[in-house]
């Protein structure tokens, strides 16, 4: 088989994988669309936001504190401190890029919403990560995004509240699911249960960005003192 | 339609501040394979980090969720993933509201 259509055919199986959560954040995007227009925001400026800065909670909180005029340093700094759990998600995605030129690296990393990576390290258990793979997930998922997100501020609040309906358990079941696929026995056990409990107890104790980079944090550290005892 | 000056500043800035965040490990570890306990630890980042997303959600918030979650579980590997999302939505959605009159 000639290269070009192994690189057709895996952009495909991309897009394929990218359809559950494609799906699962269509809700989503409907309401932050029609929320960020309450906030005071255009239908354009929702389009712009969702092309440009393509991260659906730091989206959400944006619009959350939103007014007019816009207040700039809150507003970027509040996205730092949402994302910053993508510093250690790049982290752990850059060893898996060795397939990647290096001209392609920043346009993948701009892609790197919590689900393409997600699905992107499951890829990368058993296959070698190929751009084509990765920009597979991610242009179909960024095309969903924004239209979802602009047919929202068109429309208006379509679905009033998604936790009525349940939707946003669709993030919790596409997470067992990768979880499942990256089971690695009694070592995910210790890890998962110290990312589980750190993860629980900060929610409980800070506001909401904070708890999924301790739980982070807790599972990383833990899978790194835990090396020395199975070394021989 | 338009676009006001100071939300097209809001917007750039925001976008450069996500970029930071996912361009930064990436810069900082590169391409090389890492070894030893930073391997470990940013082997065990995926897992870690999906776990904290849904634990609150799994474990804190409530019966419905956590038995939702426990369906979920119960259907993962045995069919496609498409299916295994609409029986956790379909579960969460039913036992929310059956909980809720109950």
């Amino acid at each position: 088989m000639p290269p070009d259509s192994v690189c057709v055919m895996s952009l495909r199986d991309g897009a394929f994988d990218a359809i559950p959560v494609s799906l699962a954040v269509a809700p989503f995007g409907l309401v932050l669309g029609a929320l960020a227009v309450q906030a005071g925001l255009s239908p354009a400026e929702v389009g712009l936001m969702s092309a440009l800065v393509f991260a659906g909670s730091a989206q959400f909180v944006a619009v959350d504190l939103w007014q007019t005029p816009a207040p700039v340093g809150v507003l970027a700094l509040t996205a730092l401190l949402v994302n910053l759990r993508h510093v250690l998600m790049g982290a752990a995605l850059s060893p898996k890029l060795g397939a990647f030129p290096p001209r392609l690296t920043a346009p993948a990393v701009f892609l790197m919403a919590d689900e393409i990576w997600a699905l992107g390290m499951r890829r990368a258990i058993d296959r070698t990560l190929t751009p084509s793979y990765w920009f597979g997930l991610g242009l179909l998922f960024y095309a969903n995004w924004f239209l979802w997100t602009l047919a929202g501020a068109l429309v208006g609040a379509v679905i009033d509240d998604p936790l009525r309906w349940g939707f946003d358990f669709a993030f919790v079941a596409v997470f067992l699911v990768l979880l499942a696929g990256m089971w690695r026995g009694r070592t995910s056990v210790v890890v998962w249960s110290a990312s589980a409990f750190a993860a629980v107890g900060a929610h409980q104790l800070l506001p909401p960005p904070w708890y999924v980079l301790i739980g982070a944090l807790a599972g990383m550290a833990v899978a790194a003192i835990s090396v020395d005892r199975t070394a021989p | 339609m338009s676009i006001d000056p100071w939300t097209l500043a809001a917007i750039l800035a925001m976008a450069a501040a996500t970029y930071l965040t996912r361009i930064l490990g990436v810069w900082v570890v590169g391409t090389r394979t890492p070894t030893g306990r930073l391997a470990a630890a940013l082997d065990a980042v995926p897992g870690a980090v999906l776990v904290a997303v849904i634990a609150p959600t799994v474990l804190a918030t409530g019966v419905a969720e956590t038995v939702a979650a426990g369906i979920t579980a119960l259907v993962v590997g045995r069919v496609p993933m498409v299916v295994a999302v609409g029986v956790g939505v379909t579960a969460a959605a039913l036992l929310r509201s059956l909980l809720a009159s109950g």
